[in-house]
C-alpha cells in the first residue's frame, strides 16, 4: 500500500493574483490557493471550518491571514489556524516555489477527504 | 497516594447545567465531569431562540459549549441519553439505555417542558409548545405548508412566537385569556401600547378568551371558546408557561413541590445531590427566565468549588422581548397600590412609557415601553433596593443636564457586586470584566466581546460593559475606548477621511501605513470601507481594489451557501421586454439555473450558477448587471403610474427607469434603494426606501431614510418639488450628501437618524448653491462608472484569476 506524499504541481506564481485567492482541484482535493502581499503562495482545502462549511478562496486577504468570505472567521493561513474568539481549524499544506513554479505536497491519506 | 479526583454528574445539558459547570471550571473545581443531556445537540442558547424562529440567527449561532469545548475541559458528554434514576444507597446514575455511571456529588439541571393544556384535542398533529428546537423547526415547517396559525398565551414566549411566525408569513392570532397582555410583567398602559405596536406588525388579537378544545380530526383545524365562539387555525403553538421538569427527581424519591424544593446552596432534599434552574424551586418561586439561573449556578460552582459564598436568596426579575422594533422592558414589581409612589411619563406621540415605582423612596420596580436605554441601569437599581435621590432621577428620567449624567453613570457600576451577571446571554460577571481590563489590559467593548463573551449574544448589555470600562479605566478611559472603525485603527470614520484628504493619500495601503494601522493590511471590515472612502473622494483617479472588495463586490455577483452564485440582469424601473424574458429563459436553461426568482426590487434573481459559468451568462445574457450584489443603488421600484393606471397622476414607469439609468453602478457607504409612485396611493412602497417619491396632481413629494430590512423605519417627508428637473437635482443632492457623510455600511435610515432630518434638509433644500454643488460632484462621479461585466469580459487575465478554476 502506498502511503507516500504526492507533490503536485499547480501553475506558474503569475498565475495567481496578489490577495485574490483561486480554486484548484488536485485530484480529489478543491484547494483555495493564497498569494499574500510579499508574493508568498499558500494552500489551504477550500472548505471553511465553520460548521457550516462554504468555500474559502473568495475570502479578503490580509498579512497572513484569510478573513472567511461567508462568515468572517479570521484565519491564520500559514497554520490554518482559526482566531479568537471562533475556534477550530482549516487544513493546510505545504507549497514550495520554485523557479516560478508552484507545487503543493498532498498527503496520500487526503485524497479519501472528501 | 494522589486522591482521585471525585466524580460530579450533570443531568441536564442545558444553560443553567452547563453555566455551572463553567463556573466550576472557571474556579478550578477539582472533579471528573460527566453530563447527560436527552436533546441530540450539544449545548444551546434556550433563550435566543426567538432569533432563531426569525430568521436572524441559525441553531449553529445559538451553540454554547460546542463538542470541542466538552473535549478540551475532559467532560465525557451523554448526548440522547436520558437519566431515569439516581440510586441514592449505591450512588449511581441510571440511563434509559442501561448505563450506570458512579457519582460523588450530583446536579439535576433538567429544566422545563412546555405546559400544554389539558382540553380535548392538545394532542391532535399540528400542536407544539414553544422549548426547544424541535418546536422551533415544527414552526418553520408549518409556516411552509400551513397559512393560519393561533398562538395560546400572551405572555413573553407566546408574543416571540407570533411575532415569529408572522414574519413566516402565516396569518397569526394570539389568544389570550385575560384583557392585558404580558399581565405577569406590564402594568395595563404599557400592555396596551404593546398590543397596539404589535397590531401594526401584523399580528391579531383574541383577548378574553378561554379555550376548551382543540377541533379537528387528525389534524388541528381550530380552536373553541368557552363562550362558543371558534377561531379557524391549521397550527396551534401552546405558549401558557412551562413546568418544571421534575419526573427524574419524584422517580428518585427527592422533595418535589412544583419543582425540586432546594435550600440557599441548591442542595435538594438527597445528600449530594444539587439542582438549578427552571427545574428548580427556592423559597416557593420557580423561575423561567435567564438571569436567575446564572445566579443559582453561581452559587452552586462556588459551593462545589470549596469558595465560601453566602446563599441565594431569589432574584429580581427582569423582563425584555426580543422582537425587533419592540422594546418592552419590566422589572421588579409593576402594578401600584397605594402604597407606592409613581413616577411615569408617557408620551404617545414618540409612543414611549416610562414607570417607575417607589416604596418608601426605594426603588422596587419599573415598566418601560419604546425606549429601554435606561432598562440595565433601571434593572440594577432595583436588585439593588436603591433609594431613589434627585441624581438618580435625573439620570433615569432623562432630565438632567446634558453632561452631568456620564460621570454618575459610573458610580453605579461601582456599587455592583462582583458576582451580579451582566451578560445574561453567556453568563458573563462583572468581575470577569473588570478582570478582563485590569489584566489584560483590554479598553474597548470589543476586546472584551472577544475575550469573555459578553455583549456577543443580544448585545443588550452593552451600555453596561461601557459603563464597567469607564468606571475601572477612569480617566484613561476616552482615550482608551475610543472607537475606531474596526480594531485595525483607533481613527473613526471622518478622521479617516479628512486624512486622507490632507494627505493626499491614494491607496488602502498607503491610508494604513500613514495612519499607523495596527494590522499592517487591515481587515475584512475596514478594507473595504477605506477603498470606498478613496473612491468617493478621488471619483475620477481611485483605481478600484478588488482585493478590498466583500466577494460579492468583487465577482459582481452574490455567492450563496453552496459557493454558487446569483446573478441579476437590470431591469429598469421593473420593466423588462418578452426579448429580454426569452433570452433570459435560454440561458438560464442552457446553465441549469437552480431557480428564478422574483426579487422583492421587481427583478430576476437566477439563483445557482456554478462559479466558472458566472462569465458566460454575463456574456449570453448581454444585459447590464443588476448590481444585487452592491453597496449602490439595487432598485428603483415603481408603479404602472400614468402610462395605464386610471389613477395615475405621474409617469412612474418612466421617471423610475430615468433615475435607474442615471444613478446606477455608483458606490455608496450601503446599499440603497428607490420607489417611485405615480400617485398617493403608494403602491410601490415608497415609505420603506432609501428615497421615495410620489406623484401628485402638480409634482411630485420626496421622502426619505425608510427602511423595509432589520430595522424597519418609515421614510421622512423631506419636500415637495414641481419639476422633474428639481426632483432629479433634489435625488442628486441627498444621495451625494449621503455619499459624502455616511459611514460605510450606515443605511440612510440610522444616517437620517444620525445627521438629523432638519440638517439634510438645510444642506440640500435651504440653499440653491449647495445643492447644486452636490448635484454637480455626483454627476461628475456617474461619469466615471462603467458596467463591470463589460469590463471584466474584456479583461481576460482577471477573469481567469476571479472564476475559471484549475485542474492539476
Amino acid at each position: 500500500m502506498e502511503r507516500s506524499n504526492r507533490e503536485c504541481t499547480i501553475g506558474t506564481v503569475e498565475d495567481f493574483m496578489l490577495q485574490i485567492g483561486r480554486v484548484v482541484h488536485a485530484g480529489e482535493v478543491e484547494l483555495a490557493i493564497f498569494r499574500t502581499s510579499d508574493g508568498a503562495v499558500y494552500a489551504v482545502r477550500n472548505h471553511s471550518p465553520h460548521p457550516k462549511g462554504g468555500p474559502l478562496a473568495e475570502g479578503i486577504v490580509s498579512g497572513y491571514y484569510l478573513y472567511d468570505p461567508l462568515h468572517d472567521w479570521k484565519i491564520d493561513l500559514r497554520t490554518g489556524e482559526v482566531q479568537a474568539p471562533d475556534r477550530g481549524q482549516a487544513e493546510v499544506y505545504p507549497v514550495t516555489v520554485e523557479g516560478g513554479v508552484v507545487k503543493v505536497t498532498l498527503p496520500a491519506a487526503v485524497t479519501t477527504l472528501n | 497516594m494522589a486522591a482521585e479526583r471525585e466524580k460530579l454528574v450533570l443531568i441536564g445539558n442545558g444553560m443553567a447545567g452547563v453555566g455551572t459547570i463553567e463556573q466550576i471550571l472557571k474556579l478550578g473545581g477539582a472533579y471528573d465531569i460527566t453530563v447527560f443531556g436527552s436533546e441530540p445537540h450539544p449545548n444551546y442558547n434556550r433563550i435566543m431562540l426567538s432569533y432563531v424562529l426569525e430568521g436572524s440567527k441559525t441553531i449553529e449561532d445559538i451553540i454554547l459549549n460546542d463538542l470541542g469545548w466538552y473535549e478540551d475541559n475532559h467532560i465525557t458528554l451523554h448526548t440522547g441519553t436520558t437519566v431515569t434514576r439516581i440510586d441514592e444507597q449505591n450512588k449511581l446514575i441510571l440511563t434509559d439505555n442501561g448505563l450506570a455511571v458512579p457519582y460523588d456529588k450530583a446536579i439535576i439541571a433538567t429544566g422545563s417542558n412546555s405546559f400544554i393544556l389539558p382540553v380535548p384535542g392538545s394532542t391532535k398533529d399540528g400542536v407544539v409548545g414553544f422549548r426547544d428546537i424541535a418546536d422551533c423547526d415544527a414552526m418553520l415547517e408549518a409556516a411552509k405548508q400551513y397559512r393560519t396559525a393561533a398562538v395560546i398565551g400572551g405572555g413573553l414566549l407566546g408574543l416571540e412566537a407570533a411575532k415569529g411566525l408572522v414574519n413566516l408569513g402565516m396569518d397569526v392570532t394570539v389568544v389570550h385569556l385575560l384583557e392585558d397582555l404580558m399581565e405577569r410583567q406590564l402594568d395595563r398602559t404599557a400592555s396596551s401600547m404593546l398590543q397596539a405596536e404589535l397590531t401594526r406588525q401584523g399580528v391579531k388579537f383574541a383577548m378574553g378568551k378561554q379555550t376548551v378544545e382543540l377541533t379537528g380530526e387528525e389534524r388541528v383545524t381550530g380552536l373553541r371558546f368557552s363562550d362558543g365562539s371558534e377561531l379557524p387555525a391549521e397550527f396551534v403553538v401552546m405558549a401558557v408557561g412551562i413546568k418544571p421538569n421534575v419526573q427524574l427527581a419524584k422517580d428518585s424519591g427527592i422533595t418535589v413541590n412544583r419543582g425540586i424544593v432546594v435550600d440557599d446552596y441548591m442542595q435538594t432534599s438527597m445528600s449530594d445531590v444539587y439542582s438549578v434552574g427552571e427545574c428548580t424551586e427556592h423559597r416557593g418561586t420557580c423561575y423561567g427566565l435567564v438571569a436567575p439561573l446564572f445566579e443559582q449556578g453561581m452559587v452552586l460552582a462556588k459551593h462545589l468549588s470549596g469558595v465560601q459564598t453566602p446563599g441565594y436568596e431569589g432574584s429580581v426579575v427582569a423582563t425584555k422581548l426580543k422582537i425587533s422594533g419592540v422594546d418592552v422592558f419590566s422589572a421588579g414589581e409593576f402594578t401600584e397600590t397605594p402604597e407606592h409612589t409613581v413616577i411615569s411619563a408617557k408620551d404617545e406621540w414618540k409612543r414611549t412609557y416610562k414607570k417607575i415605582l417607589l416604596k418608601d423612596n426605594v426603588i422596587v420596580g419599573a415598566v418601560l415601553f419604546g425606549d429601554v436605554t435606561e432598562s440595565a441601569n433601571l434593572q440594577k437599581l432595583v436588585k439593588n433596593s436603591t433609594e431613589m435621590t434627585n441624581e438618580i432621577y435625573d439620570e433615569v428620567m432623562g432630565t438632567s443636564c446634558c453632561g452631568g449624567g456620564g460621570a454618575k453613570k459610573g458610580m453605579s457600576v461601582e456599587a455592583m457586586a462582583d458576582e451580579e451577571i451582566v451578560c445574561g446571554c453567556n453568563g458573563v460577571t462583572k468581575k470577569a470584566i473588570v478582570d478582563a481590563v485590569t489584566e489584560n489590559g483590554f479598553t474597548t467593548v470589543d476586546e472584551i466581546k472577544a475575550c469573555t463573551g459578553a455583549t456577543r449574544s443580544c448585545g443588550g448589555c452593552k451600555p453596561v460593559v461601557e459603563q464597567i470600562l469607564q468606571f475601572v479605566l477612569g480617566d484613561s478611559f476616552q482615550q482608551g475606548a475610543k472607537q475606531g472603525i474596526c480594531s485595525c485603527t483607533s481613527l473613526g470614520r471622518d478622521e479617516i477621511v479628512a486624512e486622507i484628504t490632507a494627505k493626499g493619500l491614494r491607496t488602502t495601503k498607503e491610508v494604513m501605513n500613514v495612519l499607523d494601522w495596527k494590522q499592517a493590511e487591515g481587515c475584512s471590515k475596514c478594507r473595504p470601507a477605506v477603498n470606498y472612502y478613496l473612491g468617493m473622494i478621488y471619483p475620477d483617479t481611485h483605481e478600484d481594489e478588488k482585493e478590498s472588495r466583500f466577494v460579492n463586490e468583487r465577482m459582481s455577483a452574490n455567492i450563496q451557501k453552496d459557493g454558487t452564485y446569483t446573478v441579476i440582469p437590470r431591469m429598469y424601473g421593473g420593466v423588462t421586454t418578452p426579448e429580454d424574458l426569452k433570452r433570459i429563459a435560454d440561458v438560464s436553461l442552457k446553465y441549469d439555473v437552480k431557480v428564478v426568482k422574483v426579487t422583492g426590487g421587481q427583478r430576476l434573481d437566477l439563483i445557482g450558477v456554478k462559479k466558472e459559468d458566472v462569465p458566460k451568462v454575463w456574456e449570453e445574457l448581454d444585459m447590464p448587471s443588476g448590481y444585487g450584489y452592491a453597496k449602490s443603488l439595487r432598485t428603483v421600484k415603481t408603479c404602472v403610474g400614468s402610462q395605464f393606471c386610471r389613477f395615475g397622476t405621474q409617469d412612474s414607469m418612466g421617471m423610475g427607469a430615468m433615475l435607474e439609468r442615471k444613478y446606477e453602478r455608483l458606490d455608496m457607504p450601503a446599499k440603497f434603494k428607490m420607489a417611485v409612485n405615480g400617485c398617493p396611493r403608494n403602491c410601490a412602497e415608497s415609505c420603506t426606501k432609501d428615497i421615495g417619491i410620489v406623484g401628485n396632481d402638480g409634482g411630485w413629494e420626496v421622502f426619505i431614510g425608510g427602511n423595509g430590512g432589520i430595522k424597519p423605519r418609515i421614510a421622512d417627508a423631506f419636500c415637495k418639488v414641481k419639476t422633474d428637473e428639481e426632483l432629479v437635482e433634489v435625488c442628486s443632492a441627498v444621495i451625494q450628501y449621503y455619499r459624502e457623510t455616511g459611514n460605510y455600511l450606515e443605511r440612510t435610515s440610522e444616517w437620517v437618524e444620525r445627521m438629523g432630518l432638519e440638517h439634510i434638509q438645510t444642506v440640500v433644500m435651504g440653499n440653491d448653491d449647495n445643492r447644486k454643488e452636490l448635484a454637480a460632484r455626483i454627476d461628475f462621479a456617474l461619469a466615471q462608472v462603467s458596467d463591470p461585466w463589460k469590463k471584466m469580459l474584456d479583461d481576460k487575465n482577471t477573469r481567469t484569476a476571479l472564476f475559471e478554476e484549475t485542474q492539476v
